[in-house]
């Protein structure tokens, strides 16, 4: 393509942004093993590992997670479900409201956190539904749709319509063709969509505040301590691990998809 | 063959006569559960800034009336609309200067492993906790932290605290100031601006570039006059997420700013204990209008075919 | 001879689109049979709807005497070769090849002995193995025979098959299935556009355009005996002489059609104005004016061509210009 070189400035300019970008969460990783416990002192005065322990022994790290890991978990099966069908529908024909409903499908994460989450919390109210676990699976799976939506839209689009002809035309009826050819052709971009789902359910916190009740999913968890904070090098450790966990769906979406036009993760 | 097969073979033939049924499967369960749940409290939020409160008892009025509208007019609540619109935009122009940088490297330089170095160096923080990247930079911004450090080692201390004198962006601490409020808005949104941008510059064809060189156009000419006007989409594009995503948000002017609140903070406070959920309904409105008004210039200027 | 195909008044329209207008046809058993026409002409639909993709607003079609027009594709005795081969990018060529096959319950040790004499028969036996994306475009054309053909299904539909070749390759599978067409037996039905392809390799031709057909024939019939002036412009290049010229030259108003390889050089004739001279390689085209009226002739490798810009005289055989009814 180009024979001739970037410039020096773009370079460093370049390097710099990325920099900007990754350093910050780079310097949590030090600070979880420092051994000053009251402030966030730099240089850290010392390096210790006793804070994993520590961690590990904190019961209310281990009910935030386990209830993040399950919201997550139910949190996706809707959105892959509900995300699937939309999908399948809008890439499909053109019908009457197509467009209305897939402006209706990106609006949750559209419009800021804070207004899907009051609007939540006083439909709830209005219903009288108590504020529980199911309250927060609702509000994520809201949200979590078009991340699946948009990874099956784009994947129903390259695989070609003849082929679902082709299928036919050889015997298949509509339940064979879905699982010999559909299914085959769009798993993998199920499975980014499901990833990245997850990804963003386990890290949401805007509109969990909102729709929670008394539980804490651990990102709720993260944001005490960040207002009230008890012991800072856990909050290091913990913040530590949910980068790391986040991390491996984000990298498996990417491998996932990548190769194709759309890969996994560019619609956010 | 099975009754079970038989039974699935008659259904294929029910949906083959009619094609519009397998659309309404399709589409109905999402068109429900997104238009219940969703757009129902959407509007039921919507209707609840039509009504007032009244201010001595606290009891919401359940009559229409614009009173609740004309409460955000009031100088403390006009100032939190300015001070988050003035935030907005300024993040979005950093955001913009900081990105376009990396996006024109990535776009247009980057090749083979360097390209995915650089997609997954803008994909991890894109899709990183945003709870733990505010974090980071509480832990950055503070007075024993890193940044300080490093003035201090640098003998630049009386530089920092000079421009923490400053009233307005200044403050006791870079963590309680706007400047950090504003680097924080900047760390987290910026993936957010520099994927569109390098989607439009990936659009260009480089013959289009090999012409204007043609023409005899030098580099920066060929920068300012081909290459600029078509990154302009992405630009907007960009600057859609960076706006929305800075007047909603409450929680990282509450950890690393000043006092002095953000529309987000002020819908949180008084949908919460103050118990004025009309009043915190019309503050919510405002990001709405905001966003619909500049999505519309947005879409004016061709910024949708970047996204 | 037994109906494969027929169509009876059969009518597909969108809305105010008239995608195939009122169309009768009968296509007889083991004919080799050509639905030629401009894009847009209905050619392709009629395929689809013969194959089932399509649901006709009115007529019935018969396929073998069974009425099909509500019968869902997947219950047809008909097999399509698709004009971008639509293989299943997931499963091997084996696979692909057994996949009708595999549907409908036959076992795996017969389906795939089926699927590779199948193979056999399209000359890629050794190639069960590969995917899709590692074969050449021609070749993927013979994987998709061979799937629609293993089935053994009454008739073959094949859309604009050829069309993503290139000449040489083109040409050899015209012989090929020709030569295949013949050794099944089957009906073998196929959509073009290219009037050269339907005329080498059709017994009969029906040729659309606006969603009817106008002609029916053999391809000598399309050729040499259009009925419309749409006909005869469409179906190789013709001189279409319109009726005030004919009137001239016959006596009779109508649309004349006049095949540029039967207009020659001669002592006697119509003063011509060559206007431009095209070398083709097999013959060389001239392009030129009579009264008027812009022609073309065709004058064979050793013959005298005459120079741009020259008068000439030029004529030939009465029964070489073709009358066709003023509509």
């Amino acid at each position: 393509m180009h024979s001739d070189r970037a410039p020096m400035g773009l370079k460093v300019a370049a390097g710099l942004g990325l920099a900007f970008m990754h350093l910050p969460i780079l310097l949590i990783f030090v600070y979880a093993f420092t051994t000053e416990d009251k402030s966030y002192q730099w240089p850290p005065p010392g390096f210790t590992l006793k804070w994993f322990a520590v961690t590990w022994g904190r019961t209310d790290v281990w009910e935030a997670m386990s209830l993040s890991l399950k919201v997550a978990s139910i949190s996706t099966v809707i959105a892959l479900f509900l995300g699937t069908l939309c999908a399948a529908a809008v890439s499909r024909t053109k019908f009457f409201g197509r467009e209305a409903i897939s402006l209706l499908v990106i609006l949750p994460i559209a419009l800021p956190g804070i207004i899907t989450g009051i609007s939540l919390r006083s439909a709830f109210n209005l219903a009288e539904i108590p504020f529980s676990f199911w309250t927060i699976v609702l509000g994520h799976a809201t949200f979590c749709v078009v991340v699946v939506y948009n990874n099956a839209v784009a994947r129903f689009r390259r695989v070609s319509g003849s082929l679902v002809e082709a299928s036919m035309d050889l015997g298949a009826n509509s339940f064979q063709t879905f699982r010999y050819v559909i299914l085959p052709n769009i798993s993998t971009a199920l499975l980014a969509g499901g990833m990245l789902a997850f990804a963003l359910s386990f890290d949401e916190v805007i509109v969990t505040t909102f729709t929670a009740g008394q539980q804490q999913t651990l990102p709720i968890w993260m944001l005490e301590e960040l207002v009230r904070p008890r012991e800072r090098p856990v909050t290091n450790v913990v913040a530590m691990v949910v980068v790391i966990v986040t991390f491996l769906p984000i990298l498996g979406a990417y491998y996932l998809t990548r190769g194709t036009d759309t890969v996994a993760g560019q619609g956010k | 063959m099975s009754s079970h097969t038989n039974a699935a073979v008659s259904l294929s033939d029910l949906l083959w006569r009619r094609p519009n049924l397998l659309l309404l499967i399709l589409i109905l369960p999402p068109a429900l559960w997104l238009g219940i749940i969703y757009l129902g409290s959407l509007f039921a939020l919507l209707a609840q800034s039509f009504f007032s409160i009244d201010e001595f008892s606290g009891v919401i009025q359940y009559e229409l009336t614009f009173k609740t509208y004309g409460e955000l007019f009031r100088p403390a609540n006009f100032d939190i609309i300015v001070r988050t619109v003035v935030m907005a935009g300024a993040v979005t122009i950093g955001a913009a200067v900081v990105g376009f940088p990396v996006a024109y490297y990535a776009a247009r330089y980057a090749r083979g492993k360097w390209k995915a170095i650089f997609y997954l160096g803008v994909m991890m923080p894109l899709w990183s906790s945003y709870l733990v990247k505010v974090y980071s930079w509480k832990l950055i911004l503070a007075k024993e932290g890193i940044l300080n450090w490093l003035f201090e080692t640098l003998h630049l201390g009386w530089l920092l605290n000079a421009y923490l004198a400053i009233p307005i962006i200044g403050g006791n601490s870079l963590s309680v100031s706007s400047t950090g409020t504003f680097l924080v808005f900047l760390y987290v949104w910026i993936p957010f601006m520099i994927l569109p941008i390098q989607a439009s510059l990936e659009r260009v064809p480089h013959t289009m570039l090999e012409a204007s060189g043609d023409l005899g156009a030098r580099p920066y000419q060929t920068f300012l006059h081909v290459l600029l006007p078509l990154a302009l989409p992405g630009v907007i594009a960009g600057s859609i997420f960076t706006f929305s995503l800075t007047l909603g948000d409450y929680i990282i002017p509450q950890i690393v700013g000043s006092s002095r609140r953000f529309i987000g903070q002020a819908v949180y406070a008084y949908q919460g204990t103050a118990g004025n959920i009309p009043l915190a309904a019309a503050f919510a409105v405002v990001p709405i209008v905001l966003m619909a008004f500049y999505l519309w210039i947005a879409k004016r200027k061709g910024a949708f075919d970047a996204l | 001879m037994n109906s494969a195909i027929r169509f009876s008044g059969v009518s597909r329209h969108y809305g105010a689109v008239k995608a195939v207008d009122d169309v009768n046809l009968d296509i007889a058993e083991g004919e080799f049979f050509a639905m030629l026409g401009p894009s847009g002409s209905g050619k392709t639909t009629s395929l689809r709807l013969i194959a089932g993709f399509e649901r006709p607003t009115a007529g019935e079609i018969h396929i073998y005497g069974e009425e099909a027009q509500s019968i869902p594709p997947y219950k047809r005795p008909v097999n399509t070769v698709f004009q971008d081969y639509a293989l299943f990018p997931h499963l091997n060529v084996r696979d692909n090849v057994a996949y009708g096959l595999m549907v409908a319950g036959v076992g795996k040790k017969q389906r795939a002995k089926s699927a590779d004499e199948t193979l056999e028969m399209v000359a890629l036996g050794a190639y069960g193995g590969r995917k899709p994306s590692e074969l050449s475009g021609g070749q993927r054309q013979r994987v998709a025979l061979a799937r629609a053909l293993v089935n053994k299904p009454k008739a073959l539909l094949l859309d604009e098959p050829l069309g993503a070749l290139d000449l040489k390759l083109r040409e050899q599978m015209q012989e090929e299935l020709k030569s295949l067409q013949r050794s099944l037996g089957i009906t073998f039905i196929f959509v073009t556009h290219d009037q050269s392809e339907a005329l080498s390799m059709a017994d009969r031709v029906a040729v659309f355009n606006n969603g009817r057909i106008v002609q029916i024939g053999t391809p000598e019939d399309i050729y040499y005996r259009p009925q419309q002036p749409f006909v005869a412009d469409f179906v190789g290049s013709s001189n279409v002489l319109p009726p005030e010229f004919v009137a001239k030259l016959t006596g009779k108003t109508a649309h004349g059609s006049l095949r540029p390889e039967a207009v020659h050089l001669s002592e006697t004739g119509h003063a011509a104005q060559i206007k431009s001279v095209s070398f083709l390689g097999t013959a060389t085209r001239v392009s030129m004016t009579i009264q008027g009226v812009a022609m073309t002739m065709l004058v064979p490798k050793g013959a005298v061509i005459p120079k741009a810009g020259d008068t000439a005289t030029v004529s030939w055989a009465d029964d070489d210009l073709h009358l066709m009814a003023v509509q």
